[in-house]
């Protein structure tokens, strides 16, 4: 592993990205790492697209610049791929892609011209049978564990429970727990 | 306890184990999460604290200035605009001599509008009479929150604190900070004993006489001999906490300066940034240094002079103008080395102002320049267009 793992997360205000950064960083400080989580505010409104970011070492991590190359970029809202400028900005050739879309990796690559490695997982269904809302970015975090292998996806269960067990009903609750692991399994490495 | 924290959240964490008797504040931005966390607390009965919401940030000093008169260990936080509002009472919190301890989440002021990371606030009150003491990371936000109390409380010192920390870059990150066991906090912070009181003493006293030429000179005379006292009595008490965290807090702290050509000064997040491109400098062979300002008011000519005398080129980081003036830091910088018989030459940054990124490549040139005796009397600035 590299000494520092840097991740930034797409989404739109309101999806999840700053919770799923959150949770992710959680679950590796559990595992004794070190980490840092923290969104990027902008004009900070529901639906503006935000960025949010992790930085994961076995050391303490002392740089509070932006993240400037990342070496995971994950997707949370299947539009913002569209942005060409905005998702390729940083990105270097080991840059691993893991993106909500229904789209295959090769579509996703030729548009970006990108030649790395494309992860793609079609988290808004996965979202919608399982917890019954358009919410992906649990899944998401499950499909980005599974490919990264950054931490173990039981801590990522267990910080997500610790967060939010008593404030979603157990009905989205038990539904995000699914898709996590629907996603998890379901993304094709 | 490990615990994974924002700055923000690290602040009202402190709070939430000092158990203020009294805080009040204003619930709307450019308030942070410290009182909307603080307030949870509340909320669910985990701490004894009388929460005033009161409407403004000028109303919210006050009301802590009252209590703090009164005889309770008072506390608030704020931010950005809502510190100039309150600027006033902030000036009557250290004239009374009043102990109380805010957390200030540094952010611009206004115009233009703008709530990101910046030191413009709490460097428009270094002159105000309060402590200041500026912090790394959320733990350090966390453990300078405990010192303060210690200091500001003290009966030789009884001058109000502030704690800083960077909007957004420390207030709004999550980190691990290790917390303190509450008992050992309690113990730490020990019982609330006002030297003067409102409520509990037992002869009558005035609290915000007027005073006109007759005494008001001697008074603040007072105040800066309070001043001096912090100096004094600061290392005692930073031992003390020491001793608990097992981290040190000198008022200045020097990074591979021992045998420095050349260092870099900042506070807050920027010195942590500084820390990376240091170590990278110095693996290529480079004898670059960095100084930490922690305590800036009162402020450490001598401890300054010292990290610095044998270094022959100098930038400091300012995160705010003094328009028309040299930056607040930088002018501090200069003033303690202007004893020394053979100066180091100095330069002047601004960065970061309003929230604008600072990259280790920024720092990285600023090293650069000064490696290659590059200085000017003008200021600089890092990550600007022009």
């Amino acid at each position: 592993m590299k000494d520092l793992i840097e991740i930034r997360f797409h989404g739109r205000g309101g999806q999840g990205a700053k919770s799923a950064a959150q949770i992710l960083a959680e679950a590796v400080m559990l595992e004794g790492k070190y980490m840092q989580a923290f969104p990027e505010y902008g004009p900070e409104r529901t639906g503006a697209p935000m960025k949010a970011f992790v930085r994961i070492s076995e050391k303490k991590i002392r740089t509070y610049q932006p993240v400037v190359n990342p070496d995971y970029l994950v997707v949370i809202d299947p539009s913002l791929i569209g942005f060409k400028d905005l998702i390729m900005e940083g990105v270097t050739n080991e840059t691993v892609f893991v993106l909500n879309s229904k789209k295959s990796a090769d579509e996703i690559k030729q548009f970006l011209g990108f030649d790395g490695k494309v992860y793609v997982i079609d988290a808004n269904d996965i979202a919608i049978r399982n917890i019954g809302v358009n919410k992906s970015n649990m899944p998401m975090l499950g499909a980005l564990v599974k490919v990264s292998n950054l931490v173990d996806i039981n801590k990522v269960i267990e910080v997500f429970s610790q967060h939010f067990k008593n404030k979603l009903s157990e009905e989205v609750f038990e539904g995000n727990i699914k898709a996590i692991w629907e996603a998890y399994n379901g993304v094709n490495l | 306890m490990r615990k994974a924290l924002t700055g923000a959240y690290a602040a009202a964490e402190a709070m939430r184990q000092i158990n203020p008797d009294v805080v009040a504040a204003y619930p709307i931005t450019p308030q942070t999460p410290i009182m909307e966390r603080f307030a949870y607390f509340v909320n669910n009965g985990l701490v004894d604290t009388e929460l005033i919401r009161v409407e403004s940030e000028h109303s919210a000093m006050s009301a802590v200035v009252g209590a703090s008169a009164a005889g309770a260990r008072a506390m608030t936080a704020t931010s950005s605009v809502g510190l100039a509002l309150m600027f006033e009472v902030v000036n009557v919190a250290s004239g009374l001599r009043l102990p109380i301890v805010m957390n200030v989440v540094n952010r611009a002021l206004s115009a233009p509008i703008n709530i990101h990371g910046d030191h413009s606030d709490s460097m428009a009150c270094r002159d105000a009479g309060w402590i200041q003491i500026y912090s790394e990371n959320p733990q350090e936000v966390y453990e300078h929150t405990l010192l303060a109390i210690k200091l500001s409380e003290d009966h030789d010192i009884l001058l109000p604190s502030m704690i800083m920390q960077d909007g957004f870059i420390t207030s709004h990150s999550v980190e691990p900070v290790d917390v303190l066991d509450d008992e050992v906090v309690k113990q730490f912070v020990g019982e609330f004993k006002p030297k003067h009181s409102l409520l509990f003493d037992k002869n009558p006293l005035t609290v915000g006489a007027l005073e006109l030429y007759d005494y008001f000179f001697e008074t603040k005379r007072q105040q800066e001999e309070a001043m001096n006292v912090v100096k004094q009595k600061y290392y005692s008490y930073a031992e003390e906490l020491s001793k608990l965290t097992g981290n040190k807090y000198p008022m200045v702290e020097k990074y591979f300066l021992d045998d420095a050509e050349v260092a870099i000064v900042a506070l807050n997040s920027a010195v942590s940034t500084t820390k990376v491109v240091v170590d990278r400098l110095r693996a290529e062979g480079k004898k670059v240094g960095l100084l930490k300002i922690r305590l800036f008011r009162p402020f450490p000519y001598e401890e300054v002079q010292d990290a610095l005398k044998n270094v022959k080129f100098v930038g400091v980081l300012d995160r705010s103008f003094s328009f028309g003036a040299d930056a607040p830091v930088f002018a501090e910088i200069k003033n303690a080395l202007y004893d020394l018989e053979v100066k180091p030459k100095l330069q002047s940054y601004i960065f970061g102002l309003g929230g604008r990124e600072l990259y280790e490549r920024d720092i990285e040139n600023a090293f650069n320049q000064l490696l290659s005796g590059d200085v000017s009397k003008e200021k600089r600035y890092l990550n600007l267009r022009e």
